[in-house]
Parts: C-alpha cells; sequence; structure tokens
C-alpha cells in the first residue's frame, strides 16, 4: 500500500468537513451581504434624495468580494438641473 | 405563558416529524401540556407518526380560515393525557394559510398550553418560514451528512431574519439535535463527528439522536418512541432534550441500546 493509500484510510469525513467549510464561507458571505446591498441601496437613495431629484432606478449599488479586497460599487446617474430649491436655498 | 417551538431543518427527511412527535410525548410523560402543531400542508404526517390519522376532522387551514373552532380541530392523545395535535391539511396548499389567521391561532395556543410544538415542511419557502414565524425557541434537526449541514445553516440564517423576534431585534433562542447517528462511524472516520457539526454551526447541542431500528418501529405502529419504548436509546436522547429545555442540567452523552446478558447471547439465534 502507498502512502496516499494509507492516508485516505483515515475516511472521508475530514473530507466533508473541509468542503462545508469552504462552501460555507462562502455560501454566508453571499447570503448576508445580498440583504446589507439592499440596505444601503435604500439608505444611500434616501439621503441623496434629500438633495437633489435622483431617479430610484437610476441608482445601482453592488458589491463584489475578491481574493483579497471587497469593493462596493455606487454608480448614480443624475439628470442635469437635480439640485432641489431646499438645497439652492441652504 | 407558554414557550412555542419550531422544530426545522431546511432538509426533507432527517427526523423533522419524528423529533416533533418524540418531544412532543416526552414534555407531556414529564407532566407539561403540549400542542403539536403539523405546517406540513398538503403532506401531512405527524398524525400518522402520532397515530391519530383516522381522528382527523378539523385541521389547522380550518382553523386559519374560522371554518372550526380550535377545541373542534384539536386531537387529544388516548395515551398521554397533556398532549394533544392540530393537524395539517392534506388537500388544501399553502397559500391558504394567512400571517394574520396564523398568528391569531398561535396567540389561542399559547393561552392553552406550556408547549407549543411547531412541525416545519422541508425547505425554505413560505410553509416553513411561517412555522417559524412564531416561535420563541428553535431546535434545528440535522443529520451528519453533507447536504443536511449545509441545509441547517441556511435556515439558522432565515431564524435569525425573518421571525417576528429576530425582526423586533430580539435574540432566536437555536438548538441543535443531531439524529441518525453512528458513533463507531464517526470514529472510523467515516462520518461527521459531533464537534465537526457544532464548529460549522455554531449554535448550542440539545441532543445526539443515535440511528436505531426504534424509530421506524415506533412510526410503523404510530407511536412516537419516547413512548413506544422509553428505554431504547433514541427515546433517553430525547427525554434527555426535554429535560434540556426544561431548563434542568443534564450530561451529554450519546444514549446506547441497552442489551441484556442473554440477548447479547441468543442475538444470532434470534435474527
Amino acid at each position: 500500500m502507498n502512502l496516499l493509500g494509507f492516508l485516505t484510510r483515515r475516511g472521508s469525513a475530514p473530507v466533508a468537513r473541509e468542503r462545508l467549510q469552504i462552501l460555507l464561507a462562502h455560501e454566508r458571505a453571499a447570503f448576508g451581504r445580498s440583504d446589507l446591498v439592499t440596505v444601503l441601496r435604500k439608505e444611500i437613495l434616501a439621503v441623496i434624495a434629500k438633495h437633489m431629484a435622483i431617479d430610484g432606478e437610476k441608482v445601482k449599488v453592488s458589491m463584489d468580494q475578491g481574493g483579497d479586497v471587497s469593493t462596493l460599487e455606487i454608480d448614480i446617474e443624475l439628470p442635469t438641473n437635480s439640485a432641489t430649491p431646499a438645497l439652492a436655498t441652504a | 405563558m407558554a414557550k412555542v417551538l419550531v422544530v426545522t431543518s431546511g432538509k426533507g427527511g432527517v427526523g423533522k416529524t419524528t423529533t416533533t412527535a418524540a418531544l412532543g410525548a416526552a414534555l407531556a410523560q414529564q407532566g407539561q401540556s403540549v400542542c403539536v402543531v403539523d405546517f406540513d400542508v398538503g403532506l401531512r404526517n405527524l398524525d400518522l407518526v402520532m397515530g391519530a390519522e383516522r381522528r382527523v376532522v378539523y385541521d389547522l387551514i380550518n382553523v386559519v380560515q374560522g371554518d372550526a373552532k380550535l377545541p373542534q380541530a384539536l386531537i387529544r392523545d388516548k395515551r398521554l393525557d397533556g398532549l394533544s395535535l392540530l393537524p395539517a391539511s392534506q388537500t388544501r396548499d399553502k397559500d391558504a394559510l394567512t400571517d394574520a389567521g396564523v398568528a391569531r391561532v398561535m396567540d389561542e395556543l399559547r393561552a392553552k398550553f406550556d408547549w407549543v410544538i411547531c412541525d416545519s415542511p422541508a425547505g425554505i419557502e413560505r410553509g416553513a418560514t411561517l412555522a417559524m414565524r412564531h416561535a420563541d425557541v428553535a431546535v434545528v434537526v440535522a443529520n451528519p451528512e453533507v447536504s443536511s449541514v449545509r441545509d441547517s445553516d441556511r435556515i439558522i440564517g432565515l431564524l435569525d431574519a425573518k421571525t417576528a423576534r429576530a425582526e423586533k431585534g430580539e435574540t432566536m433562542e437555536k438548538h441543535l439535535i443531531l439524529t441518525r447517528y453512528d458513533p463507531a462511524r464517526a470514529e472510523r472516520g467515516e462520518m461527521l463527528r459531533i464537534d465537526d457539526v457544532l464548529e460549522i454551526l455554531s449554535i448550542p447541542l440539545l441532543a445526539v439522536v443515535p440511528e436505531s431500528e426504534e424509530v421506524l418501529k415506533a412510526s410503523n405502529v404510530g407511536s412516537p418512541v419516547t413512548l413506544n419504548n422509553p428505554a431504547s436509546a433514541p427515546a433517553r436522547a430525547y427525554a434527555d432534550a426535554v429535560r434540556r429545555l426544561k431548563g434542568e442540567t443534564v450530561a451529554m452523552v450519546v444514549p446506547t441500546e441497552r442489551r441484556s446478558f442473554m440477548s447479547k447471547l441468543f442475538q444470532r439465534r434470534a435474527a
């Protein structure tokens, strides 16, 4: 019996454990974040809407998870002359 | 004040209904008044496991929709005084359960019993979220197997997000019951160990129910395993779980079948 064969004889449970740990680390990030993005989008929209007239459809919030860094991308399309009178007088 | 407990798992076939029946019967055996509620609309089975399938007249949907009063739908167990069953409907679909209607029925049940145990359907759809909605305590049932552990992780996420308690900012008490556990296989490295599952799911352990022939024997005859053979290993695991739920401190052991010297001697011939 070779060395590899000897090692694999230790059973399949450690493999199950490792696969689960890797998978769940990803899934927890994905399912946890999907809610976070919705909340962020709503709150960012509310802050900007206080000062400018913006279209809710034109706000894009996305989150990306890479190996070392995660990025939060916020893309807001502003119409021309979007400042509200409230801001103009302030 | 009654405690509402949901038995949930995500994955099907891991032992939710067996656990609901066993915990309900064990609580009643320990002097508590209990109602077990089947939320698996369309695929009801708790009545069958409890041996009450021929006594169902009205069900949860009838009560939710106001077609029947709660006492008309409750089936009192013939063997245990404190135990009642509220069956699910076999024919209607789960959309017949309204949020407000379920909330009203849960309030009525809280007023009548010490414990209300909700048997959740499998999956993460509306039926499962309705079953957990009003719970104070959750019992997550898992097998030491990858797909079951993964689904339990999803359900734990839902318990922290979609329940009334979570929405009020309160913590949801969660416990794990590990079922179909085989200590010998775990020892040989063929099955996830208790520690592995606990480390991955990070919720406290309520009981370990060993793989046992007694579970099938009990469901064959329509009797909760704690009632059918109280001395069996799964029955003792569930009885200990109930003591822990009641706040008692009980040492955590994986029960094994007790065999007399004579039965060991004649084991081969008897088989």
